[in-house]
């Protein structure tokens, strides 16, 4: 069931810059809001890891990326609009619950 | 005079043949250099080029990144050229980032910057001590990001970066309407622009390449042909910046005993170029083929390019005036290589002619007639390969002889492949037929002889089955004047 679903993300970072810091302040936020227990968030240091980067095609720093479910998608930038960062990342805002 | 530039601004030696002798030695070391134009024009391969003979001729190892081909087919794609990507990759000589932005998998949202890119270069180069990159091609990026802006001032400081760094840079970018690259690349890079140029005249596709800009330093101004072969790219210059070959003041026979005695020091300077023009049947073939026997006489290789006759024929028809090639033929000292000239286009005509005395290192090399080559490009083109040839051939202290067909009895400096080599070339021999006495008379005249005091006067000679015989004119002595006063 689709409650059911599991969130698996990976945030990009390259060392501790303002936006990176935003973005995973941000996608923290919103995955309590709404993933609540279903999640999981794996942060990448660039500068401690650069050969990571190559892997999941990293060119933009912060980049969050979806691993699961799939595909894959991408979300670059600090993630501060939430509209956005929802809709990239296939969670549906509780608003849109009751819509249908 | 080249030492004391390369102290001023030292280069990287791009191992790509010809660029180097226009561009003075090579890139501007450590810098970044712009080569643009349009699709299919050959900036990849130059790119790849300029990293693979950094590593196997230079030692320097080198990364490239790709914006536009996966990994796969940018190795399939040059192994034709002998490159072998993958050895080298696995040899931490070479790096290879394919940098792929998938747009519709890609949302952007608030603040970001391009570290990922830096991050990548900066591995890369790291972990084999690079010193050349390659990003191919990086306007690819403003099809995949929405905030160009940002993406201009990353751009910027990902050159200013690789300039720190250390590292020559090839950028390549697709040529613009009205401006070098589409996204004004040129704005970035300041110190190095290479444009490569893909056209087609007369059916007949030329590559060439202009150096638009190179920032303290000397270079060659002109549109250099340039060609790719399985040998990858080699640019033509026009003609090498300078006129310092060495040059001998050993004396070689023409072939011909009563035409040696003609010259002050009894025939041509070796090294030298030789042209011998005149109409159809003055036996310009005959003299040639006399050159090309006293070279394998004194067991040197000889290369003869026929353009108007099969090696069969050139054969029959000089031993039926008593020259006997075939033996040299055999014994590998003479080489005939014939071709129709409208066979390719002059570059590769050039191309050819360059390989063929690359690989087989002749001291003589005969090219009978050049006025063929004229038929299929237009005067300056023809003027500048032969001009190029000739360079060629005097650096490499090679023995030339060109004949030239001329269709003006009277001024051969109409006709375009004279009046193209006659003053490059070192002795200029005229032959001519005339009707005397209801009889044929040939006779044959030195025009010109470079550093070596010649005869004035205009000599007849007969062609019988043992060969050419010259005598000294016996009539119409107001003929040679006619002449003299040329």
């Amino acid at each position: 069931m689709a409650k059911q679903q599991t969130w698996e993300l990976r945030l990009y970072i390259a060392g501790q810059t303002p936006k990176s810091v935003l973005a995973l302040k941000n996608i923290t936020r919103y995955c309590k809001e709404h993933l609540e227990g279903r999640y999981s968030i794996e942060i990448i240091d660039l500068l401690k890891n650069p050969q990571l980067a190559e892997g999941d095609q990293i060119f933009a720093i912060p980049t969050l990326v979806r691993k699961v479910p799939e595909p894959i998608r991408k979300i670059i930038g600090d993630l501060s609009n939430e509209e956005r960062v929802l809709v990239g990342l296939n969670i549906r805002p509780l608003s849109s619950k009751i819509k249908g | 005079m080249k030492q004391q530039q390369t102290k001023l601004f030292p280069k990287t030696a791009t191992g790509i043949s010809g660029l180097d002798e226009i561009t003075g030695g090579g890139f501007p070391k450590g810098r970044p250099i712009l080569v643009c134009g349009s699709a299919g024009c050959g900036k990849t391969l130059l790119a790849m080029q300029f990293l693979v003979k950094g590593i196997t001729e230079y030692n320097e190892p080198g990364v490239f990144m790709s914006f536009e081909e996966t990994i796969k087919d940018l190795s399939q794609n040059v192994q034709s050229l002998g490159f072998n990507l993958e050895k080298l990759v696995a040899d931490n000589r070479l790096r290879m980032d394919y940098v792929r932005i998938e747009k519709s998998e890609i949302e952007e949202t608030g603040e970001y910057d391009l570290e990922g890119i830096f991050i990548r270069l900066n591995h890369a180069i790291d972990a084999i001590g690079a010193k050349r990159v390659v990003l191919d091609t990086i306007e690819a990026l403003f099809s995949g990001i929405e905030n160009a802006g940002l993406l201009r001032s990353e751009i910027r400081r990902l050159f200013q970066w690789l300039k720190d760094k250390g590292v020559t840079t090839i950028i390549t970018g697709e040529r613009g309407e009205g401006s070098l690259t589409r996204h004004g690349l040129e704005e970035y890079v300041s110190d190095c622009v290479i444009l490569l140029d893909f056209r087609v005249i007369d059916q007949i596709a030329t590559r060439r390449l202009r150096i638009v800009k190179y920032r303290g330093s000397t270079h060659g101004t002109n549109e250099y042909p340039f060609l790719i072969d399985e040998n990858g790219i080699s640019v033509l210059p026009i003609t090498s910046l300078k006129l310092d070959h060495a040059v001998s003041a050993e004396i070689i026979s023409t072939g011909i005993p009563s035409l040696d005695k003609l010259f002050k020091r009894n025939g041509f300077y070796k090294g030298g170029s030789t042209l011998v023009t005149g109409s159809a049947g003055t036996a310009k073939t005959t003299i040639a083929a006399y050159f090309a026997l006293s070279s394998c006489k004194r067991k040197e290789r000889v290369l003869y390019f026929s353009f108007e006759e099969s090696p069969d024929q050139l054969l029959r028809n000089m031993l039926a005036v008593g020259i006997n090639l075939k033996p040299y033929v055999k014994s590998k000292l003479l080489t005939i290589h014939s071709s129709r000239p409208s066979l390719q286009g002059l570059e590769m005509h050039l191309l050819v002619l360059h390989k063929l005395i690359d690989s087989y290192k002749p001291k003589t090399v005969i090219v009978d007639p050049i006025s063929s080559l004229v038929t299929i490009g237009s005067n300056s083109e023809v003027r500048a390969m032969l001009v190029r040839l000739l360079d060629m051939l005097k650096i490499n202290e090679i023995n030339a002889m060109f004949t030239a067909l001329t269709h003006q009895p009277i001024n051969d400096y109409i006709d375009l492949s004279v009046d193209a080599v006659s003053s490059l070339a070192d002795t200029w021999i005229k032959v001519r037929n005339e009707e005397q006495y209801e009889n044929r008379m040939r006779s044959l005249l030195i025009v010109k002889s470079r550093g070596m005091s010649h005869s004035n006067n205009s000599w007849n000679f007969i062609i019988t089955e043992k060969g050419i015989q010259l005598m000294p004119a016996t009539a119409a002595k107001n003929m040679n004047e006619n002449q003299n006063n040329k």
